[in-house]
């Protein structure tokens, strides 16, 4: 583009906003095809047990049911896929219907299959299992000891697979070291809960042999290859169509049994199947995030400097994997070093079975385990060496001369400015009144506290080969006759707002307004094969694809122009509407008219056709590494646990922005979001394996009244690995609060001899930690 | 989130309804906000097969001044209570308890009739009623009856409502001239519920001692309860900070406490005496300041 961008930069109101706040939105459940049947799924009430008998005749008896299914007609089903595997993962297969046993709470074993939901529903009672309840595995560390109750009978532990990265020499830095830290620590296992459960409408047309998939995905491609592939149908007769999409972290980053079930179940009946989750079922079926335990070693020189950074960590599964599970907790390793010089590192990771749901991706996915345990360890060594949080992080920083900057866990960071960040942060908030204003409060009995984090964490995921595939995103952009735009992508947004930020990037490029671009995602048919959204790759890959396909639609345009004005096609500016000769400006035509120049086709430029549209795979040349500063201000309430956000000031570095009110609701969602795990969230289990608080009665997501006002700031450092120089925002807040606020509360606590309470840090729990210290 | 089947049924007038439930009987349940109800039929923990839905009963909701105090129909809603001058005046910590509820959507359709009857051990109005010894009065076939605060609340979603009555209003007796109330609560960050809620309401006399005090505390054990205890200890003299923190820490003393996955036992007797403590000294304050 020669001329300086008009919307590119602007913070355009999201288009998606107006139809979403009047309920006026397309969602699954939307979508009513004539004789469309209901599918609702009998599920285990335990962890674990035998199946001894299944009884369908009663639900099959039942008014308006159609058909009952149970693992025996549906065997012919392949499982569930996964991917992301390491060398030696066990990998049970995942059967669409239970057979034998149950392995979690609500694993389906029956679906019912009924001419309304409430039928469908009621016939599900009607259905007779008789099930023995087994022991069932709900510790991590308990289900490694020698005699534990297995997850799976034929394998031989609860062991599913052992995974290490390492870089340098832990065991020498430990010697090198001054003083060694050690903790133990978790990141609970907490549920996505994308507002919008999952859902799935699936139309089989016999005649046409063509099935048409409403689903609720990120990947609407990925469901399409696997989907057809598990019920045995070619992919191009599978149409997938990922409408409005309420919400995915990671969830819906899946394939999932329902969706396969209703697929097959479609193709035998011939009518539409219909299946949507309720909020139980989504907190006890769809995948869980986080969930690992892990003992941390890390070695210091007395001036701050990190010599060594040791991991050994337990990794909760769950009873199957899900199509990422094991990969999620690669990421941890190659993000453990963080924003830091650390030489020598490692990580050694155990996956583990337990009976309860997969865990998989969940809005960062293994990097906000590595974020908190890097950035608590920065704390407890500050304290230890009486060093300030501040310092302790500066030392370790590698300066801006010194990037691209290769970590010991074997990535290379290509941009950053870790001290312009936290400079800004600090002088934002103010840190030496911060400072004044804690001493202050303690001497009147309160106790505030700051947490730091400084992160930084790997998106644009990313290059195929470090991905093990399907790194790329595709973009097809199409200039109509009458001079709009249409940008087809193949990313699949799900609230990113992409549908404002791809016009706003291909109307600065085409000198159009950015209400003439329209966006389409999410349908198979319609757009080229893409890959998907997800590790914050929607804009910095997906949108890259849109500029490669916007830049080759103009070249073509200009082509055309360049016929008609008899004038060099280099020579040939796109601004406000008009296509004219840069050296000739008065030699001027409407867009409109030049894109209907290329469609009426009389006369053709040398070796051009006709039409104007074009499609571009773009592959990254590396992940993109965004950065920032997160400082909390919280007060504790000594007396009750309760803790206070005061005040929260982030500065975050995504590259460049292309509409930075898309950028600021993501960091505000995100905060919330790793407020969430840090002080509330966790899905907790009885002895049986039965999660205790599967319901939104009592498992409590951050609410609006709890967070304070967000003071937003950012630095720019742009990326050459893309276009756009854009490194992505969607998990940002997530990774950078979460250890924020818990450095925070710690930081209040400090007066009472506290350095670490495990998350979530509900009340009960810090005060049960000043209680033992005051004992 | 999908109930099994059942019958509804609109009654015009208390007395329908009362025939009504005469003659279902165990099979049908009242239905006012829906609050509690729908969402234990949703999850299939209940299936009444019968609703007698008493929306449409005139006379049965609003809030009016009587001879004495107060009087609140039972289908009033908690944000018609929250938002009431009249509440905010002669009993504070009911408009606070009523303000502590859910989240906006539950307080505009859920009713201080239905959320009485219904006796959640976490919810908020039973430390309220007892603090103010209110009164409750119930319609049934044999006509109304009056129970008093004290013996209404008989266990874990259990009451002194026999079956086949209506709870139809609450009287919230008047304030005394230097009388004051307050409610004060943990809530479990997920439902909004009690943790631990306490209301105290106190009078003082003259000279600032105190003439008499209730405190009702919420969400601690199976039922609501009077932290007598901290009443005898405060009765009498003029309260401090310091008197009133020591005797309110027998607010959770030997009680047999609730224990679940947010909050232990030993937890929620703690928070008993914390929240006895600050909710007296708030009413103390209140009632000083008049």
């Amino acid at each position: 583009m020669a001329q300086a961008p008009k919307f590119i930069g602007a913070p355009i109101k999201r288009r998606d906003d107006p139809r979403l706040i009047q309920g006026l939105a397309h969602y699954v459940d939307d979508f009513n095809p004539p004789g469309t049947l209901h599918m609702a799924c009998v599920r285990s009430p335990y962890g674990k047990a035998n199946i001894r008998s299944v009884d369908v005749s009663k639900a099959a008896a039942a008014e308006g049911v159609v058909a009952v299914y149970t693992h025996e007609e549906t065997k012919g089903i392949g499982p569930v896929p996964v991917g992301g595997l390491v060398p030696d993962a066990k990998v049970p297969a995942q059967p669409i219907l239970a057979d034998k046993q149950v392995l979690f709470a609500g694993e389906p074993v029956v679906a019912v299959i009924a001419e309304t939901r409430y039928g469908a529903r009621d016939a599900a009672d009607l259905v007779e299992i008789d099930y023995e309840p087994l022991d069932a595995v709900v510790d991590l560390e308990a289900a490694l000891e020698p005699g534990s109750p297995k997850v799976h009978d034929d394998y031989e532990s609860n062991q599913a697979f052992t995974w290490a990265i390492a870089g340098g020499d832990v065991e020498a830095g430990l010697k090198e070291a001054d003083v060694i830290v050690k903790e133990k620590m978790t990141n609970a296992r907490v549920a996505p809960l994308a507002l919008e459960p999952r859902g799935v409408l699936a139309h089989y047309l016999p005649g046409e042999d063509k099935m048409t998939l409403w689903t609720s995905t990120q990947v609407p491609h990925k469901v399409r290859t696997l989907v057809a592939g598990q019920i045995g149908m070619p992919e191009n007769r599978m149409r997938v169509i990922a409408p409005e999409v309420g919400g995915g972290f990671g969830s819906k980053l899946n394939i999932y049994r329902e969706e396969a079930l209703a697929a097959f179940v479609t193709r035998e009946l011939g009518l539409p199947i219909k299946w949507v989750e309720s909020r139980s079922e989504n907190f006890m079926t769809t995948i869980h995030g986080r969930g690992q335990v892990g003992e941390i070693e890390m070695g210091l020189k007395n001036d701050g400097t990190i010599t060594a950074f040791r991991y050994n960590v337990l990794a909760d599964c769950g009873a199957y994997y899900q199509l990422l599970t094991v990969a999620i907790f690669t990421l941890t390793g190659l993000m453990l070093p963080g924003p830091y010089k650390i030489a020598n590192m490692e990580m050694n990771a155990t996956g583990v079975f337990t009976n309860k749901v997969a865990t998989d991706a969940y809005r960062g996915a293994g990097r906000p385990e590595a974020t908190y345990i890097l950035e608590r360890m920065m704390d407890i060594a500050a304290v230890e060496l009486g060093m300030d949080p501040v310092e302790i992080r500066r030392k370790n920083f590698p300066d801006k001369s010194e990037f691209p900057f290769n970590t010991s866990a074997g990535l290379s960071y290509d941009s950053g400015d870790y001290h312009l960040a936290l400079d800004r942060a600090l002088e934002a908030a103010d840190y030496p009144a911060m400072r004044a204003q804690q001493e202050e409060a303690r001497k009147d009995g309160r106790y505030l506290g700051i947490g730091f984090s400084t992160y930084v964490e790997i998106c644009g995921m990313g290059p195929s080969a470090a991905l093990g595939g399907q790194g790329w995103e595709s973009a097809r952009v199409r200039v109509e006759p009458t001079g709009k735009a249409t940008v087809f992508s193949g990313a699949s947004p799900h609230g990113q707002g992409q549908q404002t930020s791809f016009a706003q990037i291909v109307a600065d490029g085409l000198g159009i307004d950015a209400n003439d671009v329209t966006v389409v995602h999410g349908d198979t048919d319609v757009v080229p094969y893409g890959v998907g959204t997800f590790g914050s790759r929607g804009t910095v890959v997906g949108g890259s694809a849109v500029v490669y396909a916007r830049d080759k639609v103009r070249a073509k345009m200009a082509k055309f122009a360049a016929m008609e004005f008899e004038a060099d096609a280099n020579d040939i500016e796109f601004e406000d509407g008009k296509v004219f000769v840069r050296s000739a400006p008065e030699k001027s035509a409407g867009f409109a008219d030049i894109a209907m120049m290329a469609y009426s086709a009389i006369a053709l430029p040398e070796d051009t056709d006709p039409g104007l549209e074009e499609t571009h795979f773009f592959e990254p040349s590396n992940f993109t590494f965004p950065f920032g500063t997160h400082i909390v201000l919280a007060e504790v309430d000594p007396e009750t646990g309760d803790v206070e956000i005061l005040r929260y000031v982030a500065v975050d570095d995504v590259g460049n922005m292309i509409n930075p009110l898309l950028v600021h609701g993501q960091i505000h969602g995100g905060i919330a979001q790793g407020t969430g795990q840090a002080l509330e969230e966790e899905m907790i289990y009885g002895e049986g394996g039965q999660p205790l608080n599967a319901s939104f009665m009592h498992y409590a997501l951050p609410k609006a009244n709890r967070l304070p006002r967000f003071e937003l700031l950012h630095t720019t450092t742009p990326t050459d690995v893309n276009p756009l120089g854009a490194k992505g925002v969607g998990e940002a807040g997530t990774i950078g609060s979460t250890p924020a606020v818990v450095n925070a509360v710690i930081d209040a606590l400090s007066p009472f001899g506290i350095t670490h309470i495990d998350m979530p840090l509900r009340p009960e729990r810090v005060w049960r930690a000043i209680a033992e210290k005051r004992a | 989130m999908i109930p099994a089947s059942f019958d509804y049924v609109r009654p015009q007038s208390l007395e329908d309804a009362l025939a009504s439930l005469g003659e279902h009987g165990d099979d049908a349940r009242v239905l006012a906000g829906g609050h509690s109800l729908l969402p234990v039929m949703k999850a299939r923990l209940a299936d009444p097969g019968v609703l007698v839905d008493i929306a449409g009963i005139e006379g049965l909701s609003g809030i009016s001044e009587t001879e004495g105090g107060f009087q609140i129909g039972a289908m009033t809603t908690h944000a018609e209570i929250e938002s009431s001058a009249l509440v905010q005046e002669r009993c504070r910590s009911l408009a606070e308890a009523a303000g502590s509820i859910g989240d906006v959507q539950v307080r505009n359709r859920g009713t201080i009739g239905g959320s009485l009857a219904h006796a959640d051990p976490a919810a908020d109005y039973p430390a309220v009623i007892l603090a103010a010894g209110a009164e409750i009065t119930v319609a049934g076939a044999g006509g109304e009856r009056v129970i008093g605060a004290d013996d209404f609340f008989t266990g874990t979603y259990e009451t002194a409502l026999h079956a086949g009555e209506i709870l139809t209003s609450v009287r919230i007796p008047a304030p005394a001239a230097r009388g004051a109330s307050a409610y004060l609560k943990a809530a479990q960050q997920a439902s909004g519920f009690a943790v631990c809620g306490v209301a105290a309401g106190l009078a003082l006399d003259a000279d600032g001692a105190v003439e008499s005090i209730r405190v009702g505390v919420t969400g601690v054990a199976a039922t609501a309860y009077r932290a007598t205890s901290v009443e005898e200890a405060l009765t009498g003299s003029a309260p401090s900070a310091e008197s009133i923190r020591k005797a309110a820490a027998g607010a959770g003393e030997g009680v047999d406490a609730l224990d679940d996955f947010y909050a232990g036992a030993d937890f929620r007797r703690h928070l008993a005496g914390v929240y006895a403590a600050r909710a007296i000294g708030k009413a103390w304050i209140r009632a000083s300041g008049k």
